[in-house]
C-alpha cells in the first residue's frame, strides 16, 4: 500500500528550524486534509454512478487521494514527534481544526458538479505537484512524485469530461453551467496562499502561487474553449476553508468520516 | 466411416462436448435452454454483485481507520468490476447490459437475497467479508470451470480478485474479537445476525431445486445445494471457534461417522419471504439501483452526443 | 429520453514488454479515448497491463464453428510441418 513507501527508516524528517517546524506541519496537513475530503466525497458515489465503468474510474481517483492524504498525515505525524497517528490526525481533529480548501467538502450534487469540482481541484494539484516534486523538502517531494502521476490521470478524466458534458447535449450543458454558478467562487482559494503559505514561500519552501495560478487560468480556459463554455467572468472568491473557516457541509462530513473514532475511542479496528 | 456429427442430433453433440470437458463458446450451437438457463444464471450473478455493493458502501464513509477506508472502498470497487466481467460473459450470449438492467429494475430479474439484510455495525464489514464472501467463493470456485467459456473465464477473474475479500473480513473479525470487549459483543452480535442468512445463500434444499439436475447436467452447476451448504459449514465452525464466537445454532455439532457438522434447519419461510421481496431491505435496495441508472441517463446521453459530434468533425465513420 | 447504450469494446492487454496483447474482456464507452481509460480503470486495478488496445465489438469479424471442420481439421495431418517429425542423428548438434 502507498503509504508505507516513505517509511521513516527510507527517509528521515528534515530538521527544520523550531520557528518553521510547526509551519510546516500545519501546511502538510492542510494537503493530507484537502486529499482526504474530496477522496470522502468521491466514495459517496461508490455503488451510484451512473455506469459502471464511471464507478470504478471514480473509486480508482479516490483510492490515490487516500493513499496520498495518508502519506501525507503520517509525514506530519512524524514532523509534529508527538506520537500521534495518522487516524489521530484524521480522526480526531474538529472542523475548525481541518485545513482543507472549500471547494473539496462541497457536496456531489449531481455529476456535472462532482467533475467539476474535481476538475478545478485536478487542474490546480497536479500544477502544485509539479512545484512540491521539485521542492527542498525531500520527504514531500518523494510523495509529490507518487501522486503527480496519479494527478495527471486525474486531470485527464476530469478534463475530458468536461468537454464530454459542455459539447454534449442541452441538458449535460445546462447541469455544467449550474454547477460552474456555485463552484466557481471557490476555485480561487486554491491559488489564494494564506498568510502561512505566504510564510512559507517566504522561506523558500512553498512555490510561488501566482505561477501556479496562471498556468491553472490557462488550462482551464483552454479546456472550458474545448467545452465550448465561456470562462466564469465573476470575479467574486470565496476564501476560508485554509484557514480552518468551513462551510456547514463539513461537520456532517467529518460526523460520518469520524463516528467509529468518536463513539468507541482509543480502540483498534 | 461416419464422424460424430453425422450419427448425433445437435443436442446430442452438444451433450458430448460438455460430457468431454469441451468448453462451448460464444459462436457455438448450443440449445435454447442452455442459453436462457445461463442469461439468467450469469445476470443473477451480475446483479448481486452490483446490489452487493450496497450494504458494504454503507460504510466506507464510516471505516474506522483510513487503511480500512482503503480497503473498503478497493473491496467495493471489485465488486463493481466483478458485476462489469459477469455482464459482458453475459451479453456474449446475445443479451445486453441495458436488458438486463431493465430486468433488474423491474423486479423481473433476481439477485442475492443476502444483501437485503441491513449492515448495522463496522462487525457487519466483517461478517460479509468473512462469512458471505466465504460462501460465495464456495459457488464461484467451481464456476471456474463451468461449461461456457465466457462465464468460466470471467469467473477466473473473479475468483482471483475475491481471494483478499474474504481474508480482510477474516482480518477485520479477529482484530474485534481480541479487542475490548465492546467489539467483541460487536462481532458476536453481527454473526448472530449474518449466520441463518448467510447460510440461505445456496439456496432451497436440493429436494426443492428442481433445476439442479439439468444445471449439473450442462456443467453450469457443479455441486448441489445441500453439498455446498454442508461444506460451508465444515469449513466455518472451526473458524468462529478460534474467533471465540458462537455459532447462533445450538444443534451444531460435530458428526464423527459423516466426517461433518450437523446443523440446524434454516427458517425457509423467511428465504421464501426475502426472496419474494419482504426483507428489511428490498425496497431501497433496488431503490437505490433504479435512482443511480436514472439519474446517469443524461450522463451516457451526454457521452454519446458528444462522441458522435466528435466523429462527426473528424470525419470518422462518414 | 434516447436509452441508447454505450457500444461494447474488446480490451486486449499486454502484460508486459515483449508479450502479445492478449484478450481480457470487454466493456461499455461512448469513444475510443474512453474505453482505453475504461479499459485502465477496469482491467488493470492489480497491474496486470502495460499497454492497451482496444476495438468496438462490432468491427471484430470471426470465423464460423460451423465451419472449424473445413477450416481446421486440414492441418492435423501435415506432420512434417513439425520439426519432431525429422530423425536427426544425436551426433549432429545445433539443429
Amino acid at each position: 500500500m502507498a503509504p508505507q513507501d516513505f517509511s521513516p527508516a527510507q527517509m528521515a524528517a528534515p530538521s527544520y528550524p523550531a520557528d518553521v517546524q510547526p509551519l510546516v506541519f500545519q501546511y502538510v496537513l492542510q494537503l493530507a486534509d484537502t486529499s482526504l475530503i474530496l477522496a470522502h466525497r468521491l466514495s459517496e458515489w461508490c455503488g451510484h454512478g451512473p455506469v459502471l465503468e464511471q464507478d470504478l474510474a471514480m473509486a480508482n481517483i479516490a483510492l490515490d487521494l487516500l493513499g496520498e492524504a495518508r502519506s501525507y498525515y503520517q509525514y506530519a505525524a512524524e514532523l509534529e514527534g508527538r506520537g500521534r497517528t495518522e487516524d489521530d490526525l484524521a480522526y480526531l481533529r474538529s472542523a475548525v481544526e481541518y485545513r482543507n480548501p472549500l471547494l473539496v467538502e462541497q457536496p456531489n450534487g449531481d455529476f456535472a458538479h462532482t467533475v467539476l469540482r474535481q476538475f478545478l481541484f485536478d487542474v490546480f494539484h497536479y500544477e502544485l505537484l509539479i512545484e512540491l516534486k521539485a521542492g527542498p523538502d525531500a520527504h514531500l517531494a518523494a510523495i509529490a512524485e507518487k501522486s503527480l502521476k496519479e494527478a495527471a490521470y486525474h486531470r485527464k478524466w476530469s478534463a475530458e469530461w468536461i468537454i464530454r458534458l459542455g459539447d454534449g447535449t442541452a441538458e449535460s450543458r445546462q447541469r455544467l453551467e449550474k454547477a460552474m454558478r456555485t463552484l466557481w467562487r471557490y476555485a480561487a482559494e486554491l491559488t489564494t496562499p494564506t498568510p502561512l503559505e505566504q510564510r512559507l514561500h517566504a522561506a523558500n519552501l512553498l512555490p510561488d502561487y501566482a505561477d501556479i495560478q496562471a498556468k491553472v487560468a490557462a488550462y482551464v480556459a483552454h479546456v472550458l474553449a474545448e467545452a465550448t463554455l465561456p470562462v466564469p467572468t465573476d470575479a467574486f472568491a470565496q476564501p476560508g476553508g485554509k484557514a480552518g473557516r468551513h462551510s456547514e457541509h463539513l461537520g456532517y462530513l467529518l460526523a460520518e468520516l469520524q463516528y467509529m473514532q468518536r463513539t468507541y475511542p482509543n480502540l483498534t479496528w | 466411416m461416419e464422424t460424430l456429427e453425422q450419427v448425433l442430433s445437435p443436442e446430442a453433440q452438444f451433450q458430448a462436448r460438455i460430457d468431454a470437458d469441451i468448453r462451448i463458446e460464444p459462436k457455438d450451437w448450443m440449445p435454447d435452454a442452455y442459453r436462457k438457463t445461463l442469461i439468467r444464471q450469469i445476470s443473477q450473478h451480475a446483479h448481486s454483485e452490483l446490489v452487493g455493493m450496497l450494504p458494504e458502501g454503507n460504510w466506507i464513509t464510516r471505516a474506522p481507520s483510513l487503511k480500512r477506508k482503503s480497503i473498503l472502498l478497493a473491496k467495493v470497487q471489485d465488486e463493481a468490476g466483478h458485476g462489469l466481467y459477469l455482464y459482458s460473459a453475459a451479453e456474449t450470449l446475445g443479451t445486453t447490459r441495458d436488458q438486463m438492467l431493465a430486468d433488474l429494475h423491474s423486479g423481473k430479474a433476481k439477485y442475492s437475497s443476502i444483501f437485503n439484510y441491513p449492515t448495522l455495525s463496522w462487525a457487519d464489514m466483517g461478517c460479509v467479508g468473512w462469512l458471505v464472501d466465504g460462501a460465495a467463493i464456495l459457488n464461484q470456485v467451481p464456476l471456474c470451470r463451468t461449461s461456457y467459456g465466457p462465464y468460466a473465464r470471467a469467473m477466473v477473474r473473479v475468483c482471483k480478485e475475491e481471494s483478499f475479500h474474504q481474508r480482510q473480513g477474516f482480518e477485520i473479525m479477529q482484530t474485534l474479537c481480541e479487542g475490548a470487549p465492546v467489539q467483541k459483543e460487536m462481532a458476536q452480535e453481527a454473526l448472530n445476525r449474518w449466520w441463518w442468512p448467510t447460510l440461505m445463500m445456496f439456496g432451497p434444499k436440493d429436494s426443492e431445486s428442481p433445476n439442479t439436475e439439468q444445471s449439473m447436467n450442462w456443467r453450469i452447476k457443479r455441486f448441489t445445494n445441500d453439498e455446498l451448504r454442508q461444506k460451508f459449514v465444515d469449513m466455518m465452525v472451526p473458524q468462529a471457534e478460534f474467533l471465540g464466537l458462537t455459532v447462533p445454532d445450538p444443534t451444531v455439532q460435530w458428526n464423527e461417522a459423516r466426517q461433518g457438522y450437523d446443523f440446524g434447519e434454516v427458517d425457509w419461510e423467511e428465504f421464501w419471504s426475502v426472496v419474494k421481496g419482504n426483507g428489511l431491505c428490498n425496497h431501497d435496495r433496488l431503490q437505490a439501483r433504479v435512482q443511480a441508472h436514472e439519474e446517469g441517463a443524461w450522463v451516457r446521453e451526454a457521452a454519446m452526443a458528444h462522441a458522435k459530434k466528435r466523429a462527426e468533425r473528424e470525419g470518422v465513420g462518414a | 429520453m434516447n436509452q441508447q447504450e454505450w457500444p461494447l469494446w474488446e480490451v486486449f492487454i499486454r502484460s508486459k514488454q515483449g508479450l502479445d496483447h492478449k484478450h481480457v474482456g470487454s466493456l461499455h464507452a461512448a469513444d475510443a479515448a474512453m474505453a482505453v481509460q475504461n479499459a485502465r480503470d477496469v482491467y488493470t486495478r492489480r497491474l496486470e497491463g502495460v499497454s492497451i488496445w482496444v476495438v468496438e465489438s462490432k468491427h471484430i469479424h470471426a470465423s464460423n464453428p460451423d465451419e472449424a471442420a473445413e477450416f481446421f481439421d486440414p492441418a492435423a495431418d501435415k506432420v512434417y510441418r513439425h520439426p519432431t517429425f525429422y530423425d536427426v542423428p544425436d551426433s549432429i548438434k545445433h539443429m
